[in-house]
């Protein structure tokens, strides 16, 4: 149901900016058209998931491509401090990473490895469970969902999301700071831009699978660490990369069953 | 009966003029949070709830506590009660409508409430929470005017009142059990993870409601011909000290579970809380305070000779109050975030705008408070003329 009403959003929102961006009506026509019926190059899956291979992401150094990539497409505001920060993916500190796998005399690089972290898009997802609105909710293909238009800001979910995956825009995303300066810096028109009092997070880029692509940070990575696949398919490539190498999942003790792994 | 709210002295009319202005302070300031966001509070990513769901918590308990003067009058009918049952109700009716607000001021899309009723969602805390929050609005909505009704006609309340005044005495139990829920339900905040949270709830709101009660008896006694007389007012000190002297029982249990498991997740946000941690200490000092006056408050009204000394019992319910609107309405709430689930730590301290929309609330809860005493006491002739 969610899926459906979402896709709406889409194709209304899609329209508007097609009829904005002062495209030919012609082009505008053909974009709705394709919109309105299922997009035959969508990639479908019954449990998304994503592997983070942390050897290959720690050679090199300081790389924020996939971070750029991902809140450049989704419109992500830039407010310039931590206390209002809204990030969907970002780099954090292996302890912070994995608090509880606290262990003075691990491997140096590991130690020292700065994780990419994003919403883990639970198979047991405890910010769905407390939401009173359903405005985020867990889609048949495992991705976990927010609906923009919905959220009353009441912040539940983010209390009960253990790996701080979740943002609120305490301030108006669309607005400018005191320097005039947007906090969106380049506005995606292809993307909605949210309004102040919302809660926002990774969706594992439902927009592009939607057009047959993958998450924007696996296409923007040049070192192939991020892979992304459906866990249900034996064949996927997700699939023989856990069954092959060691894998760690963030926070697994709390039975949130996170669908984010990282190859050690 | 209402209208009775329209006479009165300078006095009355003055504190409600006070009152008007600050509810008119706060609501110029929440115009400017809905303008701005609630980025104009001391909240951030890693703090997100504060100082207004911390109210809304501790109001829970003040509300429910109105249960302690219904439930010996008419379940055990200890008849000194009789004159106050309507005062804690009055009181309840007051608490519950400051929690919505706070509710409401803390929404980041306030407009959109609606959504919560739109589409009903029984699988979360905050939807049970607003069914037993406005449920038990309505109860002692309808309880206080049938009773008060009968009173000014002299005539004994009707019969099909009573079972309606005896469900709101497991609802107000309800209320605060489900408020305790909202929080001791994510495996994301181990400090609130745990099943004795909502047993202290209960015990901390049956002090500090009864406490505040008796407070504003010594009040009104002051202004009107009121007098509950001084049983009650014992009776009521009693009641404070067991529910208080279980709480800090409570508190004892909580500190050796975390402390003696020795559990880093569950140790250190009591760490933050008493000595701080990486410097970030903000909360400590409020945090002795507490527990010094809180226990201080204990001894004194547990000693008979000093409880029945006004004086002392009225600097005991004073103490026992700031204690644990220190312990609800200050920490309890931010040490769930401190550290945040990653173990970092932010600290949080409210803004102005956050107070002055806060104090807003509170004045508005003392209006409502101020005239329907005012009426309960017109209705009884108890005023001066
Ligand atoms: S990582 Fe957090 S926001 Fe994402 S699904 Fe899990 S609990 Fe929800
Ligand atoms: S902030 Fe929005 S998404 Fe999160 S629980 Fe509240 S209504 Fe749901």
């Amino acid at each position: 149901m969610g899926v459906d009403r979402r896709g709406f959003f889409k194709i209304a929102g899609l329209s508007t900016l097609a009829g904005m961006a002062g495209k030919t009506s012609m082009d505008a026509l053909a974009q709705g058209e394709s919109r309105f019926a299922p997009n035959p190059e969508a990639l479908h899956g019954k449990r998304w998931a994503m592997v983070v291979d942390m050897e290959k992401c720690k050679s090199k150094e300081g790389c924020k491509d996939c971070i750029l990539a991902c809140h450049q497409v989704h419109n992500v505001p830039d407010f310039g401090n931590p206390k209002d920060e809204v990030k969907w993916i970002w780099k954090e500190q292996y302890h912070h990473a994995f608090p509880s796998q606290e262990n003075e005399y691990i491997k140096d690089d590991l130690k020292h490895a700065n994780v990419l972290v994003f919403c883990n898009h639970c198979d047991n997802p405890p910010c769905v469970r407390v939401c009173p609105t359903q405005a985020t909710w867990d889609r048949k293909d495992g991705i976990v969902m927010m609906d923009w238009h919905r959220c009353i800001g009441c912040r539940y979910c983010i209390a009960a999301c253990p790996y701080g995956s979740r943002s609120f825009n305490w301030r108006d995303p669309r607005g400018v700071d005191e320097e005039e300066e947007s906090f969106i810096k380049e506005t995606n028109p292809e993307f909605p831009t949210r309004t102040r009092g919302v809660v926002e997070k990774c969706t594992f880029c439902d927009e592009r699978l939607a057009q047959g692509l993958l998450p924007a940070c696996v296409e923007a990575c040049t070192e192939g660490c991020l892979k992304f696949g459906d866990l249900e398919d034996p064949e996927s490539e997700v699939r023989k990369l856990l069954a092959e190498r060691f894998s760690i999942r963030r926070k697994p003790e709390l039975g949130t069953q996170p669908e984010v792994y990282y190859l050690v | 009966m209402l209208e009775n709210a329209l006479y009165g002295d300078r006095k009355y009319w003055g504190w409600l003029a006070l009152l008007i202005f600050f509810i008119g302070v706060g609501f110029l300031f929440y115009l400017q949070q809905l303008s701005y966001g609630l980025g104009i509070t001391g909240l951030s990513r890693d703090v997100t709830w504060g100082f207004y769901i911390a109210q809304f918590t501790f109001l829970v308990g003040v509300a429910a506590s109105a249960v302690m003067v219904v439930l010996p009058y008419y379940l055990h009918n200890y008849k000194a009660f009789g004159k106050l049952t309507i005062l804690g109700e009055f009181l309840a009716i007051a608490s519950v409508t400051m929690c919505l607000l706070f509710i409401m001021v803390d929404l980041g899309q306030p407009s959109r409430a609606v959504n919560m009723i739109l589409h009903p969602t029984p699988r979360s805390i905050l939807f049970w929470d607003m069914v037993v929050l406005n449920g038990y609005l309505f109860l002692n909505v309808l309880i206080s005017r049938v009773t008060l009704n009968a009173e000014r006609k002299g005539i004994a309340p009707p019969k099909w009142i009573k079972p309606i005044i005896l469900l709101s005495i497991p609802w107000a139990v309800s209320i605060h059990t489900v408020t305790a829920f909202i929080y001791c339900g994510l495996g994301a905040r181990p400090f609130w993870l745990t099943a004795i949270l909502a047993p202290r709830f209960l015990a901390s709101a049956f002090a500090a409601g009864p406490a505040l009660l008796i407070l504003l008896c010594l009040v009104i006694r002051r202004f009107t011909k009121f007098d509950p007389g001084k049983e009650p007012i014992q009776k009521l000190a009693e009641i404070v000290a067991y529910a208080m002297a279980a709480n800090i029982f409570f508190v004892a249990l909580e500190l050796f579970t975390a402390l003696y498991s020795s559990m880093p997740e569950h140790t250190i946000h009591f760490r933050y809380l008493f000595f701080g941690i990486e410097g970030a200490n903000s909360l400590a000092p409020w945090m002795w305070f507490c527990e010094i006056v809180g226990i201080a408050s204990l001894i004194l009204l547990l000693i008979p000779k000093f409880r029945r000394d006004e004086n002392i019992l009225t600097a005991a319910c004073i103490g026992v109050f700031i204690s644990l609107w220190i312990d609800k309405g200050l920490a309890m709430v931010v040490a769930g975030f401190v550290p945040s689930p990653l173990g970092k730590v932010t600290e949080y301290a409210p803004t102005f705008p956050e107070l002055m929309i806060s104090l807003g609330i509170y004045a508005f809860g003392f209006f409502l408070i101020t005239i329907f005493y005012k009426i309960a006491l017109s209705v009884r002739k108890e005023l001066p003329n």
